[in-house]
């Protein structure tokens, strides 16, 4: 391994520091997405959602990373990055209209839970297949780059995305075409029941970017301040020309890889208990008690205030009905064809429409 | 009017669409300073320079990837694939990416990348250089499958793939890249999706083909109109969207169907065309619907003659259709 390039960043990095005002609004974010795992694993559980991926444990890395972004930035996310698009300003609302897959979802019900698409906030149509997302990031930046805009594209995937085709041919290309794309690896330790060793033989995931010619950073996850100016360090570097950066966040997954799983089968309470101990919940916290910007009473009120959102957004998306049987049929292509329209048409009960003709 | 061979016609347009609007870029393996390895793209190096004809690294899970990338952006991109055979690495990205996104999104991400790519067999190509897999790509929901026959409708159709709003899968006969030529429209000639091409009217018998398969079809209708037999040829040019209309109104009026294509029989796409008049024209059928196809074998190199579809084996199906 070669050890210059794969740099471990001080939290007060380069990138600059996060603001107290911001870093205690980052923590309300943390205590609300918590409360929503916690919320929301409960729903699935009584039949009321379909599914869940949680995040907890990768709070810290999520809601560091997204503050460390511009809006005209743009997010390619997998499936645990609800977090990235809160602090970008999707309301929790949109987020919960989701996991039930309403008439109000903006995706239409289209997708299992946790697949968020938001486009105001160039928040990139997730998918399920693993490292997908990496190669579009490359492309839009590598877009950007041509449009002269100073942005750039971050990509969100796992320690398991690293054995994907599109890691390969993502990082290669970014190196070549010099993109301004940031690639944030959440290495939260298992892809499913496999854990990070079994991934891959190297001692990092961070020192892969060196084989395609770019820095490889390690960054504690857990720490909020850290992920912050390592994102924001990257971001420097790629609209200044520089290139891309590969991020790897060491985080642990507290949770399972979603609700159709049980990590009891694969991992030891032990080693989630001790992971336990490096809470970035927890972190933040004993940071914003010792600089006496919060105290217990008004962490109760943070948590109580989540769970009451949270509650009101259930409320709202489960009063609203599925989505209509007739948009089935709609944006699969830009307009509704003929052969579509017929089967609409059978579905909806009506006669067949008319031979179509010119 | 120019006149032009196929692959001429395919840089025409290219050309053409890139001058008229900065945001359509071409990537591919090859495609720069050499211009192709068919040479399509010939000359727009030169003209647009590196950062709108980009050379790629060797990867078409990259190539596919970064274009859905730099479309969602809001560009233009024209991929190409050196080969169809070469595709599968990018397969996931374009049923599970390209094919889904506006849909998955609830339209919200529409993603309009044009995928160029030669197909087919007839130049000893072998089992990697010569593969017809258009049935993979017409049972994705979300794609548009366009394959031309002609300079003409090589320009035209590759023109509305570029102006579409919806993902292209652009197949070009290769075989018959150079060995057919034709008028070709100048400026900007589009030509619709969805709308098949009569090449030749006929009573007795309908022939549907596209691709490298029109020239022996036409040949094969040239031979039984000697013998006293009027078939009508369709070219069929655009699979997705499917004419429909096109095919079961031939058939209600010749009472007779041959199917062409070079790919495999098993699940090709002459058994959704044979399905669609099973449906729709049975009843006008006088004799069983005839399929002329590649065996269900991998492609073969020595015995690729034997393989394909010809004017001998078309003109048999089609006396025994109309002698049935």
């Amino acid at each position: 391994m070669n050890d210059s390039a794969v740099l471990s960043v001080p939290h007060e990095s380069a990138g600059g520091a996060l603001s107290s005002a911001r870093f205690l609004e980052a923590y309300r974010t943390m205590v609300l997405v918590r409360a929503l795992d916690e919320r929301c694993l409960a729903l699935q559980r009584q039949g009321r959602i379909g599914f869940y991926a949680p995040h907890s444990g990768q709070e810290a890395t999520l809601v560091g990373s997204a503050l460390a972004l511009e809006p005209d930035d743009w997010v390619f996310p997998a499936y645990r990055e609800l977090a990235v698009a809160l602090v970008r300003g999707v309301p929790l609302g949109a987020i919960v209209d989701q996991l039930y897959g309403n008439a109000r979802d903006l995706a239409r019900g289209r997708q299992m839970p946790n697949h968020f698409a938001f486009r105001d906030q160039h928040f990139v149509s997730a998918s399920s297949p693993i490292g997908t997302q990496i190669t579009q990031a490359v492309g839009a930046a590598m877009a950007a780059q041509r449009r002269k805009a100073p942005i750039v594209a971050i990509t969100y995937f796992g320690d398991g995305a690293t054995s994907s085709n599109d890691f390969h041919a993502g990082l290669n290309f970014a190196g070549v075409f010099n993109a301004p794309v940031l690639f944030l690896c959440q290495n939260n330790q298992w892809a499913i029941s496999l854990p990070r060793s079994r991934q891959t033989r190297s001692a990092t995931l961070a020192e892969k970017a060196d084989a395609y010619g770019f820095p490889g950073v390690v960054v504690d996850g857990n720490d909020l301040r850290a992920v912050y100016g390592a994102v924001r360090s990257a971001r420097e570097r790629a609209v200044s020309g520089l290139g891309p950066t590969l991020i790897e966040a060491q985080v642990y997954r507290f949770g399972p890889h979603s609700t159709s799983d049980d990590p009891h089968r694969y991992r030891p309470d032990a080693e989630v208990d001790a992971a336990k101990g490096h809470d970035p919940l927890h972190l933040a916290k004993q940071v914003l008690l010792g600089d006496g910007r919060l105290d217990e009473a008004t962490d109760a009120k943070i948590w109580e205030e989540a769970r009451a959102a949270i509650a009101a957004a259930v409320t709202s998306a489960e009063a609203v009905p599925p989505p209509d049987p007739s948009s089935l049929f709609e944006d699969v292509f830009a307009v509704v064809p003929p052969g579509l329209e017929a089967e609409r048409q059978t579905l909806l009960g009506a006669p067949p429409p008319r031979e179509p003709s010119r | 009017m120019t006149e032009l061979t196929l692959v001429q016609a395919v840089n025409r347009g290219l050309a053409e669409a890139m001058r008229a609007d900065p945001d359509v870029l071409v990537l591919g393996e090859d495609v720069g300073l050499n211009g192709g390895v068919f040479r399509a793209t010939e000359g727009l190096y030169k003209e647009f320079g590196g950062e709108r004809v980009i050379d790629t690294p060797l990867s078409e899970t990259g190539i596919v990837g970064t274009a859905i990338g730099m479309a969602l952006y809001g560009l233009k991109p024209v991929a190409e694939i050196q080969f169809l055979d070469f595709i599968y690495p990018a397969y996931d990205q374009i049923v599970s990416e390209l094919a889904k996104m506006r849909y998955r999104s609830g339209g919200q991400f529409p993603c309009h990348v044009v995928i160029r790519t030669p197909y087919g067999g007839g130049i000893k190509g072998g089992l990697y250089h010569s593969q017809s897999s258009e049935a993979y790509f017409c049972h994705t929901p979300g794609l548009k499958v366009i394959v031309p026959s002609t300079p003409a409708d090589a320009k035209g159709l590759l023109l509305t793939a570029i102006h579409d709003e919806d993902p292209v899968l652009f197949l070009e006969p290769k075989r018959i890249y150079r060995s057919v030529t034709g008028d070709v429209p100048d400026g900007d000639h589009r030509v619709p999706f969805g709308v098949a091409r009569t090449v030749r009217e006929g009573t007795d018998v309908s022939m549907f083909a596209y691709g490298a398969m029109i020239p022996p079809v036409v040949e094969a209708a040239e031979a039984l109109a000697r013998d006293g037999v009027s078939a009508e040829v369709i070219d069929l040019r655009s699979l997705v969207p499917l004419d429909e209309a096109a095919v079961v109104r031939s058939v209600e009026k010749t009472g007779r169907a041959v199917i062409v294509h070079e790919a495999p029989r098993f699940c090709g796409f002459g058994a959704e065309l044979a399905a669609l008049l099973a449906e729709r024209a049975l009843y006008s059928l006088k004799a069983p619907i005839a399929r002329v196809t590649g065996y269900d074998t991998p492609f073969p190199y020595s015995l690729e003659q034997v393989y394909l579809p010809n004017t001998e084996k078309i003109l048999a199906a089609a006396r025994a259709t109309v002698a049935a």
